[in-house]
């Protein structure tokens, strides 16, 4: 016992978040016990003395867990311990729960993480639904059910799409661009271990007196900051969800920028690693804003400043300002990597090299850029400067421009290509194409303010996020999963389980999303746990639709855990890739390949006879006459 | 030196999608009934987005079919694809075409914005004032009279709404004008309508605002310039003291409408 408290583990986590939490505790009601106040402070927006221990406990479960060890000893100028790297890699499932600096653990451990949060928010969903299918009450509360789709949007925004595309990328992107691990590895674990936590206070919220946080995802003040104390956890949870995300994103700036493979220059990376390249560069700009703005709701509530109090001079749209200029690029954290997905995929299983390679690229700049200047168009209604409105609509409709160039320059990779669509990873990469066209159209006209003005706020608006976030982001995320399944497991998933989960998922998705236009268009409000009579039908279909779509999940699961377990042994290549992830074995050795490989054209070159992307070690030795083929695509390369 | 693709058969089947899919939705009223002025503006509005998206959609689905038909791999068929990287005037076409279609949109909405927002000289001011979960309204004349959860309004008369949130942020919606703005506590917002059919309506509240957000309701009646005068006449209730204290803090914060040149 003694032993396990010493050394970092689940023990002294334990052990950590115990003593850190009790410290905190202590301090508020000692700091409170000399200045005469009473020890407990339990209006609604108060409790100081769980707040407290909500921050210190998550660090004292960081610290005992082992995530500072080796800072801290540094710090102290004691002796660190190298890392053996004897932890690397898994050989049980069990090292999957121990802290890691492997990036293809760390890559496992997010994506079955941020699952494990996609089917709890999943479940609130359905609980939406169940509670909408009927007008009147059915199985829960006005107020409960204002939690719920509170905290299903949180879950799968914070703790699923954002972190499952930081940890698909932290398994593919360092193989994909020939490096050994990420930058820095101890920061990686340190980031997938704050996503938890932070899974944990949002969830953990339902505990606390007056139920879990219900202001909605955006927690506009000053609802928000009169809420009860679920809130807090709230403002909390995103702190740790954020700082993971900042974190990854400067470990993947570093990585894509330093550690590139000779010869992998700017022109000759995958599109996947120039998407994570720009993802990363909102994460870390944008990401600060929304830290701060749940910091100061966070001080309104329980250090009674005034940023959003009205009546004490507090400015209650700035919330929204500063919300939106986080979560605006959000959306597009939200659904780049997807496209950096869908690009590999497409391309690969197409056989053909990406239409307009450069311009893909650019157009992804161009998302990053535009991205930053368009947050106010969730604000037509709000009563922001009413001039304001009219650059945000022109720079919105803009952002259609490189979308537009992306969709078109998948469907020119299709021409002239040898199509496959034996692999569900393929059939989830086209459907997403369509189904995110349409998400995107609807984009444009809630862009266009007279139609805003009328949509706004209605079912429309759930429609269009769920068009572009299970239709867009979730089945960019499907085609991955299906596509890296062989690479990471070292086995083959079930093809035809695959496309049962495909075209229940696709039919369950325009079942359940395409009325919800029709509904709100027509006056149905959202955030309703009640609606009125003429909603009835439509909504009692649409909770059919979703129940189908939440069903055929489990199809997904099954698979994926049977697979994982008992599939056929998958070859290094099973998608006759030619980037560098597919050239080395499934699962990939520790350190990824015994020698840095050479990246000698770009990573599409299909159809060029002899073309490489790079050469492996082994294959040739250093400084070999490049073959015939390859000056060509040096040539040729786009 | 690929083969050729049928360009001007794919451009018809594009075209002829798009005249079905507009034929079939146009015509369909996605918004409702309309009762204000603003209301044809905006449907039609939406019909042109209606009939470019139906443009956009038909042509994506064309190309996508049209590639899985022709180029899907035959089974067993292990070889590549042409090397194509790509065709300069191609992505040139797909950048600028779509950049011409969204500033044309831009342009008609910011428009259509201009047109419904006008504001004229002759028009009624009202006050809506929310509060967790109800709606009152406050009519100018001899003094303030209020009136509980139900607004009358004359028909064919533009109406000025100051709103007013007394607690946390509310929005007012009414379906068939096709208006909506938040009520900001702190601030004074406006919205701009004129109604032009009489009837009963219903005033929505779009901005969560609690547990009692969803009934938050309120009754909205449109009716002949007499019938609204008589009815306000008839109002006994003078505005209470916090709503008068708010009302009074009116337009120090009240960000103008557009082209109301800080009104
Ligand atoms: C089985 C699949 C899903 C169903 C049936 C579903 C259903 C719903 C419904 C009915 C609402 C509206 C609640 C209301 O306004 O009263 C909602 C809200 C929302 N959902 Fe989902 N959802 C699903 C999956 C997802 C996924 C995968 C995401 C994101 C990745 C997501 C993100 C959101 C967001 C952001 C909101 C807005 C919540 C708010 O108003 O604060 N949903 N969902
Ligand atoms: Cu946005
Ligand atoms: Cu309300």
């Amino acid at each position: 016992m003694a032993a396990a408290i010493k050394n970092p583990g689940w023990w002294r986590g334990l052990f950590g978040a115990v003593a850190f939490g009790a410290f905190g505790f202590g301090l508020v009601i000692a700091l409170r016990a000399i200045s005469d106040l009473p020890l407990y402070q339990t209006e609604q927006t108060g409790y100081p003395h769980v707040i407290v221990p909500a921050i210190t406990a998550p660090l004292g479960f960081l610290w005992g867990f082992g995530c500072f060890d080796y800072w801290l000893r540094w710090a102290a100028g004691l002796p660190t311990i190298p890392d053996d790297h004897s932890q690397h890699g898994a050989k049980s499932w069990k090292d999957y729960f121990k802290f890691n600096t492997d990036h293809k653990v760390i890559g496992v451990q997010y994506v079955v993480t941020t699952f494990i949060f996609f089917f709890l928010g999943g479940l609130m969903a359905m609980l939406i639904r169940a509670e909408l299918a009927q007008p009147g009450t059915q199985i829960v509360e006005a107020a409960t059910y204002n939690s719920l789709f509170s905290t299903h949007a949180v879950l799968m925004i914070f703790v699923f799409v954002i972190p499952v595309f930081a940890g698909l990328a932290n398994y593919v992107l360092p193989l994909m661009i020939g490096a050994p691990d990420m930058a820095f590895p101890r920061l990686n674990a340190l980031s997938f271990w704050m996503l938890p936590l932070a899974g944990i206070l949002f969830i953990g919220s339902f505990l606390a007196p007056g139920g879990a946080f219900d202001a909605g995802w955006t927690g506009y003040a000053p609802l928000s900051t009169g809420a009860p104390l679920g809130q807090s956890f709230f403002n909390l949870g995103v702190q740790f969800a954020g700082a993971s995300s900042i974190a990854t994103a400067l470990n993947f700036l570093v990585t894509i920028i330093t550690m590139r493979a000779p010869g992998m220059t700017f022109w000759r990376m995958p599109l996947l690693v120039w998407a994570n390249l720009s993802t990363s560069l909102l994460v870390v700009a944008a990401t600060p804003f929304i830290a701060g703005v749940q910091f100061m709701v966070l001080f309104d509530r329980a250090l009674h400043t005034n940023f959003f109090d009205f009546g004490a001079g507090g400015d209650v749209i700035s919330y929204q300002h500063i919300f939106w200029f986080y979560s605006h690029p959000a959306v597009y954290i939200m659904m780049l990597p997807g496209f950096g997905i869908v690009s590999e995929v497409i391309s690969t299983h197409a056989r053909k090299p990406i239409f307009g390679y450069r311009l893909m690229a650019l157009a992804l700049i161009g998302i990053v850029v535009l991205s930053y200047s368009v947050w106010a168009h969730h604000m037509f209604v709000a009563g922001m400067f009413s001039w304001l409105r009219v650059p945000m609509m022109i720079t919105t409709l803009l952002i259609a421009v490189p979308t537009g160039i992306k969709i078109f320059s998948w469907l020119g990779t299709l021409y002239f290509g040898k199509i496959h669509t034996y692999s569900t990873a393929m059939l989830f990469a086209l459907a997403f194409i369509v189904t995110f066209t349409i998400g995107g159209i609807s984009g444009v006209m809630l862009g266009m303010v007279p139609i805003d003005i009328h949509v706004s706020d209605t079912y429309f608006i759930v429609a269009h996020i769920h068009f572009v976030l299970f239709g867009g982001s979730v089945f960019t995320i499907f085609a991955g999963v299906y596509h890296w399944f062989p690479k990471m497991t070292g086995r083959m998933y079930d093809e035809k389980l695959g496309r049962v989960h495909f075209w229940g998922t696709l039919v369950g998705t325009w079942g359940t999303f395409i009325p919800m236009h029709w509904v709100g268009m027509d006056g149905m409000p959202r955030r309703v746990a009640d609606y009125a009579e003429q909603f009835g039908n439509w909504n009692l279909m649409i909770s059919a639709f979703a129940f189908l779509l939440g069903a055929v999940q489990l199809v997904f699961v099954y698979n994926m855990v049977v697979s994982w377990r008992f599939g056929p042994k998958a070859g290094a290549n099973p998608w006759r890739a030619n980037s560098i992830e597919w050239q080395v074995s499934s699962p990939p050795p520790i350190f990824n390949s015994t020698e840095i490989p050479r990246v000698v054209g770009g990573p599409y070159e299909f159809g060029i006879p002899g073309a490489k992307h790079a050469i492996m070690a082994g294959e040739g030795t250093e400084g070999a006459e490049v073959p015939a083929g390859e000056k060509s695509v040096v040539g040729t390369s786009p | 030196m690929y083969g050729r693709l049928p360009i001007v058969k794919m451009l018809l089947v594009t075209i002829a999608l798009t005249v079905v899919i507009s034929a079939v939705m146009v015509p369909i009223n996605w918004n409702g009934q309309g009762a204000s002025t603003a209301a044809p503006k905006i449907d039609h509005l939406l019909n042109v987005m209606i009939v470019l998206s139906s443009f956009v959609f038909s042509l994506v689905m064309v190309m996508l079919f049209y590639a899985l038909w022709k180029f899907k791999a035959k089974p067993g068929d292990e070889s590549d694809g042409e090397p194509i990287h790509g065709n300069t005037r191609l992505e040139i076409a797909w950048t600028l075409i779509p950049t011409v279609i969204v500033l044309f949109a831009g342009g008609y909405s910011w428009k259509v914005l201009d047109d419904i927002e006008d504001p004229v000289k002759d028009h009624l001011t009202g006050s809506v004032f929310s509060q967790q979960y109800a709606w009152s309204f406050a009519y100018p004349g001899k003094d303030y009279v209020w009136s509980e959860g139900e607004l009358h309004v004359p028909v064919n008369r533009q109406i000025q709404f100051k709103m007013h949130a007394m607690d946390v942020i509310h929005s007012f919606w009414v379906p068939e004008w096709r208006i909506k703005k938040d009520n900001v506590p702190g601030i004074t917002t406006t919205a701009i309508v004129t109604p032009d059919k009489v009837g009963t309506y219903q005033l929505v509240c779009t901005e969560l605002c609690g547990f009692g957000h969803a009934t938050m309701r309120a009754k909205v009646v449109v009716e002949s310039p007499s019938k609204f005068k008589e009815w306000v006449d008839g109002l006994e209730q003078k505005l209470p003291e916090p709503y008068m204290d708010v009302l009074k803090e009116e337009s120090v914060t009240n960000p103008p409408a557009l082209g109301a040149g800080g009104a």
